[in-house]
C-alpha cells in the first residue's frame, strides 16, 4: 500500500512538473497581451509593466525563476490580471468555496446516481430502468447554463427565504450544488448501472443465486464492490473537475469559487494565476486520483497483487 | 471465483467465427423495443437534417436570412417554427445547426472511441510500468486547461483553413457559404476529440487491466495466441460495454463542447448554427421567448435520448455473456 | 472532512427559512444601497485604474475639486475645493480649497496632496504603468514631463534661451514615430521588406546597406556605427531619448539629428550641453526643472496652469484622475509611484477624502464602503454604506433585482428589456449616455484603404433597426463619432442610404462577385456582441452583396489585434471621460493610441490644436465640429449608434437623476423608508 502511495506521489510529482513547463510555454505562446487595455498601452508603459513583472528575461530565465520562486519563497507569483494581488491569496480564497460546493454537490451526486443506477441494473429493461435512464439522461441535457437560470427562476424567485444568487446566507449554496450534482448524479447513474449489470451476469453471482443466497444479501455482500468500479475510477477525475470547472454555476449564482480563475486567467492571459491553477489542479488531481487508485484496490481484490 | 466454464465456451466460439457476433447482436437488438424506438427517432433525425434541410435550402428557404421586421414570429406565422431573435427561420436553423452538431459528436466520437479503446486497451493489457507510464501521460494531458490548448490550436489553424477554403472557393468554385460553413468541422472535430479521448482511454484501460487478469485471457496467453489477437478479438468484446456507455454519454457533451469553442472562435462561424450554439443563445431568451431555446434543447434532448436507448441496447446485444443464453 | 461539511449543509437546511426579509429589505433599514457593478474591480489606486466599474467604486471612496450636481449636466459643485476662478484668458486657474476637507484618518487635505497627486500620476518613471496619464496633459508641460521631453522642459521653458520653443521644437526632440528601431530587432537588412525599406530609403546613400544588429542594440555606441548607421539611430531616437555619451558624440557632429535649418549650430550646442549637464547631474528634480503647470500657493490654495485656454477645466476635474491621493499613507506603503505592490489601497490601509471610506473588500464576492466621519459634508450623506456586487451575469442581475437583492442593477440586457418593459415600467430607466459604437476600419488593408468602399459600408448600415429591434435600449442612430450634448452642432454627415452606398461602391470599383469572402469583421465573444455583428454582416450582404466573415476573439486577444493592425473591420465603442468633443476626437490623431485605424489627416490635427487655443465656446465648437467633419468624410470609422444607459433602479432610491456621464455622485442619493 505503501509503495502504491509513493509511486503515486512520485508520479504527481513528474506530472505537475511536465504540465507546469508545457503550460509555461503555451501560455505565452498564446496570442494577446496580458496588459492589453481599452485604453491604449504605449510602448513605454507596455516596457514598464513587462519589466515590472519580470517578463522581459528570455523565457528560460524566467522559467527558471518561476521555479526559484515557487520553491525557494513558495511564491507563485503576481496576478497579472487583478492587479496588486497574489495568485496564493486568490487561490487560498477561492479554494474553500469552490471545496464546500464541489463536495456537497458531489455527495449530491452520488446519492442520486449511484442509487437509481442500481435499480435500474436491477430491474434491467424494465420500466423502472426505463424511468431511471430517463432521469439521469435528463440530467445531462439540461446544461447549467440553463439549468441554473431556471432554478433562479421558479424556486429562487417565488420562495423568499432563497435568493437568486449570492454567497451571504446559508441557504445560498443549495442551488449551485443542484446544478452541478446533475451532471455527476447521471454520469454516475450509467456507470453503475452499466458495472452492476457486468456483475450480475458474472457466473460466481450465478451460482450464488443458484445455491439459493437471497438477492439483497448477493446485491449487498458482493455485487455492489466490483459493480461500483468504473464510477470510482470515475469520481476521480470528476472531483477535480467540478471543484475547478465550475465556472458557469459560480458566474451565474455569483459564487466566488476558483473556477473563474481559469477562464479568466487564460482569456486576460494571466501567466502567473494559469500557471498556479494548473500547478494546484495538477495536484489536486494526483490526490483525488491515489484516493481512487486506493478504493479500487480495495474493492478489487485482484488488483491487490498487482 | 470465475469458473473454467467461461473459458471453454466463449474462446472457441470466438475463435472459429467472430463474426457472428455482430449478426446475433442485430437480431437481439431488434428484440429490444426501446433500441428500435431510438433507432427510428435517430433515423428521422437524420433524414430530417440531411436529407429535408439541404432541399429547402434549396428550395429558398435560407437558413441565414434576417428579417427584422419579424422577429419571434410565433409557430405557423413564419416559416415552420417561427423566427428568432434576428426573423431568422428557425426550423431551418435547427435542422442546419444539427447536421453541424451531429457531424461533430458523430466524427468526434469515432475518433475518441478509436484513439481511446486502442491506448487504453494497450496500457492496460501491457500493465506494469509501460502502461503506467502511459496513464500518466493521460493524467499529465487531463489536467492541462483545454482552453490554452484550443487557443494556440486556434492560432496554429485557422490561417491554413482559409487557405484550402480559398483555393476550394476560387479555383474550383464551391459554393461559399457551404465552404465557410463546413471549415471549421475539421480542425473542431480534432480540438474535441484531441480532449476526448483521454477520459475514454481511461475507462477502457480499467476495464483492460482487469479482463487481462481473467482466466480466458491468460488461457489465450498460453495457447500462444499474439497479443494484438487477444487483445482485439478478445478482450474488445468483453470491453465494448463500458465504451459503448462512455460513448453515448459523450455525444451531448461534445455537442455542447463546440458551443464553447464557436465563443472563442473556434466553433462554427457565425451566423451558421448549431444546436449547442442555439441553446447556448437561446438560454438567454428563457425569460422573454422561451420558443427559441425549447425547439434546439428538444431536438437536442430527443436526439441524446435516441442515441443513449440505441447505445444501451447494443451493449446489451454485443455483450459476449449474453449470447450463451 | 465531510462532516464539517455537512453540517453547515444540513444547518442551512435547517435554519433558511428563519430569515424570510430580502437582503434589500435589510439593507433599507441599515441605510446601504446595494448595487451591481459588473465584476471585480482591478483595483482601487485611482490613478492605476480606467474602468468605468473601478471609477463607481472611487467616486464613492474619493472627491475631486469639484463635484457632480446629482441633477445637472456640465454643472460642478464645491468638493476638495470651494472656490474656483479663472484668468480672463481660461489657462490658469485658482482653487481655494475647502479647510474642513479632510482624510477619512482625520488629516486634513491640503493643495500639497493635489500637486503630489498630479506629480504621480504624471510620474516619467519607466516603471510606472499608469494608463489615464492623458488626462493631465491639459496641464501646461503636464506632457513634456511625462514622456520627458529634457528638450522642451531644459531649454523650451526658460524664458532666457535664445530660441522660442516654438521654433526649436521643428527639431527632432522626440524620435521619427514610423521609425521604430524595436521593430527590426533580430532582423538583418536583407530581410527587410519593402514597407521597412522604404522608411529607411531617406537616409541611404544609393546601394548602401547598414547593420541593423548594431543599431538595435541594447547598448550602442556611436563610435562604432559608420556615419549612416549614426544619422538613422539618432533621428529614430529623437534627441530627448539619446544618452549621455550619446549625446556627447552628437555634439562634435550636431548634423546627425534633423534640426532644420531654423536651429544655427551655436544654439545646437546650448541644448547639447543643457541635456548633458542634466544627465551628469544624475537628472535632478526634473519636475521643478519641468515647472508643470500645478502650485500650491499654500495650504488652501492651489493653483493650476494649463497648456492652453480651457474654459470646462472644473468638468475635468470630476474624472477620477484628477482626483487627490492621501500623500501620508502612498508615502507610508511606498515610494511615490510604487505601482502594484503598494498596500496603501487594501482595506484596512486605504485612506480617502470622499464621502464614504473602504469597509470590506473580498474578491469576486462584495465590496463594501461605510459612511467616513471626517468628511466635511457629512451632513449632507444620509447613506449608512454601499455594497458593490461583482455581478459578470447581467441576467443573473435582473433576477436579483426582481427577487429584491440589489437596489440597482448595472445594466439590463437587451434580451429582458421586453419583460423588464413589462415587469418593473417603472423601475426600468433608458438615459441617453455619452458614448460611441462604431466600427474601426483598416485603412491600410485594399479595398479598406478606398474612401468610396469605406462610406458605402458606413451607409449602407440600417442603424434604426439595429437600435430599435436588436438592441431596444432606446439607442440613437449615430450619424457622427461625436454624440450630441451641449451645444456641440453634430455634423450628422452618415445616414443610411442603401442607394448611395450602391453608387459609392460602383465608385470604389470592388466587385462583388462570388467569391471567397475576405473581408473580416472582428468582435468579441459576448453574445449581444454576436447578434450585432450578424445583423451588420446581413446588411452588407443585402444592400452591397459584400460578404463579410464574422471573427470573435476573447478580450485581451480582440484588443491585441487592434493594436497589431490584424484587422480588416472592428465593430467598439468609446465612452466620453468628461463632457467635451475633445474626449471623442482626440483619439483619431494619427499617432494616437486608440487610433488604430492607420488613418491620419493634417487638416483634422490643425483644427484640433485651432480648437486648442480658442478659448470662445461657440467658436471652439465649431471649430471641433470642423474637424469631425473632416473624419467623417474620409470615414476610417463607421459610427453605429449612441449609448444609452439601461438599468433597473428600486423607487425607494431618490436622488439619482439622468447624468450623460452616468457619473453619479453618491454622496446626494437617498433610500426613502
Amino acid at each position: 500500500m505503501l509503495k502504491i502511495i509513493l509511486s503515486r506521489v512520485i508520479q504527481t510529482i513528474v506530472v505537475v512538473f511536465v504540465l507546469v513547463t508545457f503550460v509555461f510555454f503555451a501560455v505565452r505562446a498564446i496570442p494577446g497581451n496580458p496588459f492589453a487595455s481599452d485604453k491604449a498601452t504605449s510602448a513605454e508603459e507596455e516596457a514598464a509593466l513587462k519589466a515590472y513583472y519580470g517578463l522581459d528575461k528570455p523565457l528560460p530565465v524566467q522559467y527558471v525563476n518561476y521555479w526559484k520562486n515557487i520553491l525557494v519563497d513558495g511564491d507563485f507569483g503576481d496576478s497579472l490580471a487583478m492587479k496588486g494581488r497574489k495568485v496564493s491569496t486568490l487561490i487560498s480564497e477561492s479554494f474553500p468555496v469552490s471545496l464546500k460546493l464541489g463536495v456537497i454537490s458531489l455527495i449530491l451526486g452520488m446519492l442520486i446516481g449511484i442509487p437509481l443506477g442500481i435499480v435500474a441494473a436491477l430491474f434491467h429493461n424494465r420500466w423502472q430502468d426505463y424511468l431511471a435512464m430517463v432521469v439521469a439522461m435528463a440530467g445531462i441535457c439540461v446544461v447549467a447554463f440553463v439549468l441554473g437560470p431556471i432554478f433562479q427562476i421558479s424556486i429562487a424567485a417565488p420562495l423568499d427565504w432563497f435568493n437568486v444568487a449570492g454567497w451571504s446566507r446559508t441557504s445560498d449554496i443549495i442551488l449551485p450544488s443542484i446544478t452541478l450534482c446533475f451532471g455527476v448524479a447521471a454520469y454516475l447513474a450509467r456507470l453503475t448501472r452499466g458495472g452492476m449489470l457486468d456483475v450480475l451476469s458474472q457466473d460466481y453471482i450465478r451460482t450464488a443465486h443458484a445455491k439459493g443466497v437471497p438477492t439483497l444479501q448477493i446485491i449487498v455482500k458482493h455485487a455492489i464492490r466490483p459493480a461500483l468500479m468504473p464510477a470510482v475510477t470515475f469520481l476521480g477525475p470528476a472531483f477535480a473537475a467540478i471543484i475547478t470547472g465550475s465556472f458557469v454555476v459560480e458566474t451565474i449564482f455569483l459564487v466566488p469559487g476558483m473556477g473563474q480563475y481559469f477562464v479568466l486567467g487564460i482569456q486576460s492571459k494571466d501567466y502567473n494565476l494559469v500557471l498556479g491553477l494548473v500547478l494546484f489542479y495538477g495536484i489536486l488531481m494526483g490526490i483525488a486520483n491515489l484516493l481512487s487508485d486506493i478504493a479500487l484496490i480495495f474493492m478489487d481484490p485482484k488488483l491487490r497483487t498487482a | 471465483m470465475s469458473s473454467s466454464a467461461t473459458v471453454q465456451n466463449s474462446e472457441p466460439a470466438a475463435i472459429e467465427k467472430g463474426s457472428s457476433l455482430w449478426t446475433d447482436a442485430f437480431v437481439r437488438l431488434k428484440k429490444n423495443k426501446l433500441a428500435v424506438l431510438g433507432g427510428i427517432i435517430v433515423i428521422v433525425i437524420l433524414f430530417l437534417c440531411f436529407i429535408v434541410a439541404p432541399i429547402m435550402s434549396m428550395a429558398g428557404m435560407k437558413a441565414n436570412d434576417q428579417d427584422l421586421a419579424n422577429r419571434f414570429a410565433g409557430i405557423g406565422e413564419k416559416g415552420v417554427l417561427g423566427t428568432d431573435q434576428l426573423g431568422r427561420d428557425l426550423f431551418m436553423r435547427v435542422l442546419e445547426g444539427g447536421q453541424i452538431s451531429l457531424l461533430v459528436a458523430f466524427l468526434a466520437t469515432m475518433m475518441t472511441v478509436t484513439i481511446g479503446v486502442i491506448y487504453g486497451g494497450v496500457a492496460g493489457y501491457i500493465g506494469g510500468r509501460i502502461g503506467n507510464i502511459m496513464m500518466r501521460i493521460v493524467d499529465g494531458l487531463l489536467a492541462m486547461p483545454f482552453l490554452i490548448i484550443v487557443i494556440l490550436f486556434r492560432e496554429i489553424i485557422t490561417g491554413r483553413i482559409d487557405i484550402v477554403a480559398r483555393f476550394l472557393v476560387n479555383e474550383w468554385s464551391w459554393d461559399n457559404d457551404t465552404v465557410t460553413r463546413f471549415a471549421n468541422l475539421i480542425p473542431l472535430t480534432i480540438a474535441i476529440a484531441g480532449f476526448g479521448w483521454l477520459s475514454m482511454a481511461r475507462i477502457v484501460r480499467s476495464s483492460a487491466a482487469s479482463l487481462s487478469k481473467q482466466e480466458f485471457v491468460e488461457a489465450a496467453r498460453s495457447l500462444g495466441l499474439s497479443h494484438r489477437r487477444i487483445l482485439f478479438r478478445h478482450m474488445l468484446p468483453n470491453m465494448l460495454g463500458p465504451v459503448i456507455i462512455y460513448a453515448t454519454l459523450t455525444i451531448p457533451s461534445f455537442i455542447l463542447y463546440e458551443a464553447t469553442l464557436s465563443f472563442i472562435g473556434l466553433g462554427i462561424e457565425p451566423p451558421n448554427s448549431s444546436w449547442g450554439k442555439l441553446i447556448m443563445e437561446g438560454a438567454n431568451f428563457l425569460e422573454t421567448n422561451v420558443i427559441v431555446l425549447a425547439i434546439p434543447a428538444v431536438m437536442f434532448s430527443l436526439t441524446l435520448f435516441a442515441f443513449n436507448f440505441l447505445g444501451d441496447g447494443l451493449r446489451d446485444a454485443l455483450d459476449p455473456k449474453a449470447s450463451k443464453d | 472532512m465531510f462532516r464539517n461539511l455537512l453540517f453547515p449543509a444540513l444547518a442551512s437546511l435547517a435554519f433558511v427559512s428563519c430569515e424570510n426579509r430580502s437582503d434589500v429589505e435589510i439593507a433599507n433599514e441599515e441605510n446601504i444601497l446595494i448595487i451591481g457593478n459588473s465584476n471585480e474591480p482591478k483595483g482601487l489606486d485611482p490613478h492605476l485604474v480606467s474602468g468605468v466599474l473601478e471609477s463607481n467604486i472611487i467616486r464613492a471612496l474619493f472627491e475631486g475639486l469639484c463635484v457632480e450636481d446629482p441633477a445637472k449636466d456640465s454643472t460642478s459643485l464645491p468638493g476638495a475645493a470651494l472656490t474656483w476662478a479663472p484668468s480672463d484668458d481660461f489657462t490658469e486657474w485658482i482653487f481655494n480649497l475647502n479647510p474642513e476637507a479632510k482624510w477619512s484618518d482625520g488629516v486634513p487635505v491640503t493643495a500639497v496632496d493635489f500637486v503630489f497627486s498630479y506629480k504621480r500620476l504624471l510620474s516619467p518613471d519607466p516603471n510606472w504603468p499608469a494608463e489615464y496619464s492623458e488626462m493631465l496633459y491639459f496641464l501646461k508641460n503636464g506632457e513634456a514631463y511625462n514622456r520627458s521631453h529634457f528638450g522642451h522642459i531644459l531649454c523650451g521653458n526658460d524664458p532666457d534661451f535664445p530660441l522660442d520653443w516654438e521654433t526649436l521644437k521643428k527639431a527632432n526632440f522626440e524620435g521619427e514615430r514610423s521609425l521604430k528601431l524595436e521593430n527590426f530587432v533580430g532582423k538583418k537588412f536583407s530581410d527587410l521588406k519593402e514597407i521597412d525599406l522604404k522608411k529607411l530609403k531617406p537616409y541611404l546613400k544609393e546601394d548602401e546597406t547598414i547593420d541593423l544588429a548594431k543599431i538595435t542594440a541594447e547598448k550602442v555606441d556611436l563610435k562604432n556605427l559608420s556615419e549612416t548607421e549614426k544619422r538613422i539611430f539618432c533621428n529614430a531616437k529623437g534627441i530627448d531619448k539619446l544618452s549621455k555619451e550619446q549625446l556627447q558624440s552628437l555634439k562634435s557632429d550636431s548634423s546627425l539629428v534633423t534640426w532644420t535649418d531654423v536651429v544655427p549650430e551655436e544654439v545646437r550646442q546650448i541644448v547639447l550641453d543643457r541635456l548633458i549637464a542634466h544627465h551628469e547631474a544624475g537628472k535632478p528634480n526634473l519636475w521643478e526643472e519641468a515647472q508643470v503647470g500645478v502650485t500650491a500657493v499654500d495650504d488652501f490654495t492651489l493653483k493650476i496652469t494649463l497648456r492652453g485656454p480651457v474654459p470646462f477645466l472644473p468638468e475635468i476635474t470630476k474624472h477620477y484622475t484628477w482626483y487627490p491621493v492621501p500623500k501620508h499613507i502612498v508615502l507610508r506603503y511606498g515610494k511615490i509611484n510604487t505601482a502594484f505592490s503598494s498596500q496603501w489601497t487594501r482595506p484596512g490601509n486605504l485612506v480617502s477624502n470622499g464621502p464614504f471610506k473602504l469597509k470590506t473588500w473580498r474578491t469576486n464576492h462584495f465590496l463594501e464602503v461605510e459612511k467616513n466621519p471626517h468628511y466635511w459634508d457629512r451632513d449632507q450623506v444620509d447613506l449608512n454604506g454601499i455594497r458593490y456586487l461583482p455581478i459578470k451575469n447581467y441576467y443573473t442581475e435582473t433576477r436579483m433585482f426582481g427577487d429584491g437583492q440589489l437596489h440597482m442593477t448595472y445594466t439590463v440586457p437587451s434580451e429582458l428589456i421586453p419583460m423588464a418593459k413589462k415587469k418593473y415600467p417603472d423601475q426600468l430607466r433608458q438615459e441617453p449616455y455619452v458614448g460611441v459604437r462604431f466600427i474601426r476600419v483598416n485603412t491600410r488593408k485594399e479595398p479598406l484603404n478606398n474612401p468610396n468602399f469605406r462610406r458605402a459600408l458606413a451607409t449602407s448600415i440600417d442603424q434604426k433597426a439595429i437600435c430599435e429591434k436588436i438592441l431596444l435600449g432606446g439607442q440613437k442612430p449615430a450619424s457622427g463619432i461625436v454624440p450630441p450634448f451641449g451645444e456641440y452642432k453634430v455634423p450628422g454627415l452618415i445616414q443610411f442610404d442603401p442607394e448611395k452606398a450602391r453608387a459609392l461602391l460602383k465608385e470604389s470599383g470592388y466587385s462583388t462577385d462570388s467569391k471567397f469572402s475576405e473581408i473580416k469583421l472582428l468582435t468579441t465573444n459576448s453574445e449581444s456582441g454576436l447578434r450585432e455583428a450578424e445583423a451588420l454582416q446581413e446588411m452588407w450582404k443585402q444592400q452591397l452583396g459584400i460578404k463579410v466573415r464574422i471573427v470573435q476573439r476573447e478580450w485581451t486577444t480582440y484588443l491585441q489585434k487592434q493594436y497589431d493592425a490584424d484587422y480588416d473591420l472592428c465593430v467598439a465603442g468609446w465612452i466620453g471621460d468628461y463632457l467635451d468633443p475633445t474626449t471623442f476626437l482626440e483619439m483619431w490623431v494619427a499617432d494616437g493610441g486608440n487610433n488604430n485605424t492607420g488613418w491620419g489627416s493634417k487638416e483634422f490635427e490643425n483644427l484640433l490644436t485651432k480648437a486648442e487655443n480658442t478659448a470662445d465656446v461657440a467658436a471652439r465648437m465649431d471649430v471641433l465640429s470642423q474637424a469631425e467633419k473632416t473624419i467623417l468624410a474620409d470615414t476610417p470609422v463607421l459610427p453605429i449608434y449612441w449609448y444609452t444607459t439601461n438599468y433597473l433602479i428600486r423607487p425607494e432610491v431618490k436622488n439619482w437623476n439622468p447624468l450623460l456621464l452616468n457619473n453619479h455622485p453618491f454622496k446626494f442619493v437617498k433610500i426613502e423608508k
